[in-house]
């Protein structure tokens, strides 16, 4: 039996091992998730990162993990063959914040998933959170506004206390015919996201 | 649908709290309220994984990835170890990203300020595969030790940060590999925001002779160890 290697902080400098397009390499991922092929709604997820004081975080990186738009996970453990994989479609991504601490994505929106037993969870991307100053990645979730049936029922969303579960919902909008779903993350503070002990 | 098997638990013994005072920057940027529990579904129990088609040839040389004009200068090292989870079983097929200064301690990042050499030879960062057997082998350059301002006169120790998938979402790592003997790993407030002298332990490489190539470079054994499946099914 042996035990966890410890967690570090991903620290300033990530962007080189990353995230390395402007040093002239191709990281396994950027913030691009789709293909002219991809099958799926287009959407893009956008927000801010916010320290406890407010402030924008100009160095974290948020990853994400999706299924595709069958609900399909590109993954062994997902062999439900009756939803297709798509072969234009991955489902990992990953988004350094600016200078302005925004961050954004653009992919396709995920079809729903099963819960343990057979309860369909509502749509939603898992998130990934690290920064310069977190020295342990911190795990969360993001749903969808306009899923409002679906995110009643969800396991996870009804988990949690009534007030909190706005801070893992992600807001409609649309801009020049363009989906946009908007969620910030806030580190601490009233609006604190939910963090999970995944 | 395959059977799901639990993952186990993050091990808070091994891990750093997210606040940790002595480190400044944690302070406004850890969670301060509880993790809320998350049952391991589909989404948890699977995660990304990347194979030999993200490598390119020399992703697991740096002293030869960025060449340039020259050599990259500084001591040549060959990192390598396994990766395990906490039941012994390796992790095979595993991408691991690396990342380091170069060896007068210098990132080529754009708000690196260090007042310290760029080594036009060097970026310093790649990429490697696990075997079957879990096996990891990377070249490399010692980094060295660099200042920053989260307190005075702070210095980082020599270190290396490591980035990897393993088999889920619930398996993702992001570390930092240490030097043995550095007199800085004492002083460093991220080494030791793990209160267990063990698990930080588990931090430091080991200086290996038999991974040392004779006129070649120094060898440094690093095994990692990350999450995996529960091996007894949860009673009840
Ligand atoms: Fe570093």
């Amino acid at each position: 039996m042996s035990k966890e290697t410890p967690s570090q902080t991903v620290g300033p400098y990530f962007d080189y091992g990353l995230t390395p397009e402007r040093y002239g390499k191709t990281g396994i991922a950027n913030n691009i998730l789709t293909k002219k092929e991809t099958q799926g709604i287009r959407i893009r997820l956008e927000g801010q990162v916010f320290d406890g004081e407010g402030s924008p975080i100009s160095d974290a990186l948020i990853e994400i993990w999706q299924s595709n738009s069958q609900g399909r996970y590109r993954h062994p453990n997902d062999d439900r063959e009756e939803f297709a994989l798509d072969e234009h479609f991955h489902g990992f991504g990953r988004a350094p914040t600016n200078n302005n601490g925004e961050y954004w994505f653009e992919t396709i929106k995920p079809g729903p998933v099963p819960s343990r037993g057979n309860v369909l969870q509502a749509p939603h991307i898992n998130l990934i959170v690290m920064m310069r100053g977190m020295l342990v990645h911190a795990y969360s979730r993001l749903y969808f506004s306009d899923e409002l049936e679906a995110n009643s029922n969800d396991p996870v969303l009804s988990s949690i206390e009534e007030e909190r579960r706005g801070t893992l919902i992600a807001v409609r909008q649309e801009r020049a015919g363009q989906l946009i779903y908007r969620l910030d993350i806030h580190m601490q503070g009233e609006q604190e996201t939910v963090f999970f002990d995944a | 649908m395959a059977v799901l098997t639990d993952f186990t638990s993050r091990d808070w013994k091994s891990h750093p709290a997210y606040r940790h005072p002595p480190y400044k920057s944690t302070v406004l940027r850890g969670p301060s309220k509880p993790l809320l529990p998350l049952p391991h579904t589909l989404s948890e129990l699977t995660g990304p994984i990347y194979g030999h088609e993200v490598l390119e040839s020399l992703d697991h040389d740096l002293t030869k990835n960025a060449v340039r004009n020259g050599e990259p200068l500084g001591e040549r090292i060959i990192v390598s170890g396994r990766v395990l989870d906490e039941e012994g079983r390796p992790v095979p097929e595993t991408l691991i990203e690396i990342w380091q200064a170069n060896a007068a301690g210098r990132y080529i990042h754009r708000v690196d300020q260090h007042d310290a050499p760029i080594d036009a030879n060097f970026l310093g960062s790649g990429r490697c595969m696990t075997d079957q057997d879990g096996r990891y082998r990377f070249t490399s350059i010692k980094p060295g030790a660099y200042p920053w301002g989260n307190h005075p006169n702070g210095w980082r120790p020599q270190h290396i940060h490591f980035s990897l998938f393993g088999t889920s979402f619930l398996s993702r790592l992001v570390t930092q590999m240490y030097f043995p003997g550095d007199p800085l790993l004492p002083l460093d407030p991220i080494f030791n925001s793990t209160a267990d002298e063990e698990a930080r332990d588990r931090l430091v490489a080991k200086f290996s002779l038999d991974l040392t190539e004779p006129e070649w470079a120094l060898g440094y054994e690093f095994d990692i160890v990350l999450r995996g499946p529960q091996s007894t099914p949860m009673e009840n």
